[in-house]
C-alpha cells in the first residue's frame, strides 16, 4: 500500500486496533430517504460504534448491489437525488463527528464529473476517499493521479476469484485498507458469512495488505464477531439500510450499537 | 492512460493512411473505448473466456465444429439478394441485400451463440445465462443451449415479456427459463444488470453469453469474432456477383454485432464507405432515441467505456426505439472508436424513417425486414441517392445492406404501426388477434360463451 500520504481510513482503522478490536465500518446511500436523513443516520453510526462510514452514491445500473440497495438508490434518484448532494452528506458527518468518511460509488458518474473535479470537492468535504466496485486497478491511472493529488483513500475490492497476481497487483495499488468480498456475489444479507472470507484475508494480508475489512452479506453481530476474529475491519450495508428503511434514525443507531457489540475480540 | 490512447488514435489513422490495417483489433482498447469496467469478482471469469477463445481460435478442430454447424445447422453461407424493385427509391444504386434473416432462428444472432456456446462447453460449463430485449437473442440462446445440452436461463426485462409474450413462450418451448426483470427500467439494460448478478454469484458452472459486441474485454472482439462470417461472405459474394467491390456498406446499430461483422471485411478499403445507423426514435431532437454515438458522450456502462446516453450526473438516460433490439443507450466500444477515427460513419434513423422502409421492402421485394435491419434499410436509401447524385449511370452504384434479421416478430408492431388493428387490437375486420394467442382455457371459455 501507498504509505506517503496520510491515510484518513488507515487511522481509524488503526485507532479501533489500538482498543483491541476491529473497526466497524456502516454504509448508507446517499439522499436515502433524503440528504438530511443521510446526515443524521451517518452521524448516528458514528456516535454508536461505527469507526468508519460509507456513503454510497445512487446509480442507475448498480450491478454489485441486491434488492434492498437496489430498492433504495433507485427511490433516492427518484427523490431527485443528484451526485453533488454526497459532497454535502460526507461535509454534514464529518462536520459534527471524528469518523472517516468514504464514499462508495460506481465509476460512471465520477467520470461524467471528471475525476479530478470529484476528487477535489470530495477532499474539500473532508471526505477519506473512495470505495470503487467496479474500478480494477487496471483502469484506474486517472484516479491514481487524482487521489494521490488530493490525498484520498483508493479502497479496491479483492474477491475470492482473485488470483495471486492480482491480489499483489491490487493490494499495492490501494491506501487505507483493502475490500474482500467475502462471497462470490452480490449485495444483501445471508445466514452464514462464507469460509472462503477468512483465506481471502489471510490471503490479502499475506500478499502485502496491513488492513483488510469484509463486507457483503454481514448482517448481524453474530457475523460482525466471527469476522472480527481474522480482519481488521467488518462492513454492514444492507441489514443498516433495511433499517432506515423500516425505522428510520433510531433504528440505524440501535443496530449499530447491537453490531459494535460484536467487535470486541476474545481476550487470548 | 489519456494521452497514450489519443497517441494510439493518431497511430491507428496513420496506419490505416498507409495502408495498414483496421481489422482484427484485438482489444481490450479500440482508441480510447473498450477495457474492463467490472467488479474485481468477475476478472477471472473475463480471463478465463478470453484465455479460452484466444487458444479455440488456433484450434482448426474449433474452427471445423463452427464452420459445420454454420453450415449445416444455421444455413450458412446466407444469401446476397439484389433488391431490383427497390433500388428505385435508393436513386438507382443497385442494393444488394446480406440476408441474415435467412439463417435459422431469423437473425444473425445465432452466430454469436453458436460460437459462445461451444466455448462454454470447453470451458467445462454447464449453464449459459443470456439478456434478451425483443427477444431475439434470447431465442437464439435458448436454441445453442437445447443443441448443445446446456441449462439456459434468459434475462428478459418484465416490460419486453408483456410486448413480446410469443418468443418468450419459445424460448420455453426450447427449454429456457426466462427471468422478467422488474429493476429499473425493465429493459434491456436492466436485463443485462441482473445477467451480471447472476453471473457473478454462479460463476464457477456459468457463461454469460452476452448477446452483443459491447460490455467488457473480451465480449467485444469475441462476438464481432463470430459475426465475421458476414462480411467474409458478403465480400466474396459481391465481388462474384458484379465483379468488384460495393461502393457502400449499411447496418443497423443497437450494440452493434451485426453491423462490427459486417463492416469488419470492408474495413482496409478506403474505396468502401461505411455507415452505421442508430435508432432515432422520435426524432434526436426529441430527447426520445437510442442514437447513443450520435449524442452520447464518452462513459462506462455494463464493463466498457463506449459512447453512452447520460444525465449530467452520469445516470444512464432510458432509450427509446419502436426496435426493441436497438433500445440500447450504449454502444460496442469499437463502434465508438470507428465514428472517432472517421472510417464509420454513424446516423440516426427515425422510427417513422424505418417504419417507411419496412413497408417498402415487404411491397417491393416480398420481403418482411426486421424493425431493427429497416434502420439499415432507410439509411440504404439515403446513402442510395446521395452516391447517385448527378451520375449518369446510377446503377454503377453499388450498396450492400446487412438485412440482420427477419421481421415475423414485429409484425404486431408494425400492424399497430400503419393502423391495421381495431381497438381491442384484432387486425380490422376479423377477430384475429395479434396480441394475444388464446391459451385453451380461454378458448374453451370462449366456446362456452358462444353456446350461450
Amino acid at each position: 500500500m501507498t504509505e506517503a500520504i496520510a491515510s484518513k481510513s488507515a487511522a481509524a482503522i488503526d485507532r479501533a486496533k489500538s482498543q483491541g478490536r476491529a473497526a466497524l465500518i456502516g454504509y448508507l446511500p446517499a439522499g436515502y430517504p433524503s440528504v438530511q436523513a443521510s446526515i443524521d443516520a451517518g452521524i448516528a453510526m458514528a456516535q454508536n460504534g461505527a469507526d468508519l462510514i460509507e456513503i454510497g452514491i445512487p446509480y442507475s445500473d448498480p450491478v454489485m448491489d441486491g434488492p434492498v440497495i437496489q430498492a433504495a438508490t433507485t427511490e433516492a434518484i427518484e427523490n431527485g437525488f443528484h451526485v453533488a448532494s454526497v459532497f454535502d452528506v460526507v461535509a454534514g458527518i464529518t462536520a459534527a463527528t471524528d469518523v472517516a468518511v468514504l464514499v462508495m460509488t460506481y465509476w460512471n458518474p465520477v467520470v461524467r464529473m471528471g475525476v479530478d473535479e470529484f476528487s477535489r470537492r470530495l477532499a474539500e468535504a473532508g471526505g477519506a476517499g473512495l470505495i470503487t466496485p467496479d474500478l480494477i486497478p487496471d483502469e484506474a491511472s486517472e484516479w491514481f493521479d487524482a487521489s494521490d493529488k488530493y490525498g484520498l483513500d483508493r479502497v479496491f475490492l479483492v474477491a475470492p476469484s482473485s488470483t495471486p497476481e492480482r491480489l499483489a497487483m491490487t493490494v499495492k495499488a490501494s491506501r487505507g485498507f483493502v475490500y474482500a468480498v467475502s462471497i462470490m456475489g452480490v449485495t444483501g444479507t445471508r445466514q452464514d458469512v462464507s469460509s472462503s472470507a477468512e483465506r481471502l484475508v489471510a490471503d490479502t494480508h499475506a500478499a502485502g495488505a496491513k488492513r483488510v475489512c469484509v463486507g457483503l452479506g454481514v448482517s448481524n453481530a453474530g457475523h460482525v464477531r466471527e469476522i472480527a476474529a481474522y480482519a481488521d475491519g467488518v462492513i454492514v450495508g444492507t441489514a443498516l439500510v433495511a433499517a432506515i428503511r423500516d425505522g428510520g434514525v433510531p433504528a440505524v443507531a440501535d443496530l449499530t450499537r447491537d453490531l459494535s457489540a460484536g467487535l470486541a475480540r476474545e481476550v487470548a | 492512460m489519456a494521452e497514450t490512447s489519443e497517441n494510439a488514435d493518431i497511430n491507428a489513422v496513420d496506419a490505416f493512411l498507409q495502408g495498414g490495417s483496421l481489422k482484427n483489433a484485438p482489444g481490450p482498447y479500440f482508441g480510447k473505448f473498450g477495457g474492463r469496467w467490472m467488479p474485481e469478482s468477475l476478472i477471472a471469469a473475463l480471463d478465463e473466456v478470453q484465455d479460452t477463445f484466444e487458444k479455440a481460435k488456433a484450434d482448426p478442430e474449433f474452427l471445423a465444429q463452427l464452420a459445420d454447424l454454420n453450415k449445416n445447422y444455421s444455413g450458412r453461407p446466407s444469401l446476397l439478394t439484389e433488391a431490383k424493385n427497390f433500388s428505385a427509391y435508393a436513386g438507382g444504386a443497385r442494393v444488394f441485400l446480406k440476408r441474415e434473416d435467412l439463417n435459422h432462428t431469423g437473425s444473425h444472432k445465432i452466430n454469436n451463440v453458436l460460437g459462445q456456446a461451444l466455448l462454454a462447453k470447453r470451458m467445462g460449463k454447464t449453464r449459459v445465462i443470456a439478456e434478451t430485449g425483443a427477444g431475439q437473442h434470447g431465442v437464439a440462446s435458448a436454441t445453442a443451449a437445447a443443441l448443445l445440452g446446456l441449462e439456459c436461463v434468459v434475462y428478459m426485462g418484465a416490460e419486453d415479456c408483456r410486448r413480446q409474450a410469443l418468443n418468450v413462450a419459445r424460448m420455453q418451448l426450447l427449454g429456457a427459463t426466462v427471468v422478467p426483470v422488474t429493476n429499473g427500467s425493465q429493459t434491456l439494460k436492466d436485463a443485462i444488470n441482473d445477467a451480471l448478478r447472476d453471473w457473478v454469484s454462479n460463476v464457477d458452472t456459468t457463461h454469460y453469453l452476452l448477446g452483443t459486441a459491447a460490455g467488457a474485454h473480451p465480449f467485444p472482439a469475441m462476438v464481432r469474432f463470430f459475426h465475421e462470417v458476414i462480411g467474409e461472405e458478403a465480400r466474396a459474394q459481391i465481388l462474384e456477383q458484379t465483379g468488384k467491390l460495393p461502393d457502400a456498406v449499411c447496418a443497423c446499430i443497437g450494440g452493434g454485432s451485426n453491423a462490427i461483422g459486417i463492416f469488419h471485411s470492408f474495413l482496409d478499403d478506403p474505396s468502401v464507405k461505411i455507415y452505421g445507423f442508430e435508432a432515432g426514435g422520435d426524432g434526436v431532437e426529441t430527447g426520445r432515441h437510442a442514437a447513443a454515438i450520435t449524442l452520447g458522450r464518452p462513459g462506462v456502462l455494463h464493463g466498457a467505456r463506449s459512447y453512452l446516453m447520460q444525465d449530467e450526473d452520469g445516470q444512464t438516460v432510458e432509450s427509446h426505439s419502436i426496435s426493441a433490439g436497438l433500445d440500447y443507450p450504449s454502444v460496442g466500444p469499437e463502434h465508438s472508436y470507428l465514428a472517432d477515427i472517421g472510417r464509420v460513419t454513424y446516423e440516426p434513423i427515425t422510427d417513422t424513417e424505418a417504419m417507411e422502409a419496412f413497408r417498402l421492402l415487404c411491397r417491393t421485394e416480398g420481403i418482411i425486414p426486421a424493425i431493427e435491419s429497416a434502420h439499415a434499410l432507410a439509411g440504404a436509401i439515403k446513402v442510395g441517392k446521395r452516391l447517385t447524385e448527378g451520375q449518369a449511370t446510377p446503377s454503377d452504384t453499388i450498396v450492400i445492406v446487412n438485412l440482420s434479421g427477419r421481421g415475423d416478430k414485429d409484425v404486431e408492431t408494425a400492424a399497430d404501426w400503419f393502423d391495421m388493428l381495431d381497438e381491442d387490437g384484432n387486425v380490422k375486420g376479423t377477430t384475429l388477434s395479434t396480441r394475444k394467442p388464446k391459451g385453451p382455457a380461454e378458448r374453451l371459455a370462449d366456446a362456452e360463451k358462444d353456446q350461450n
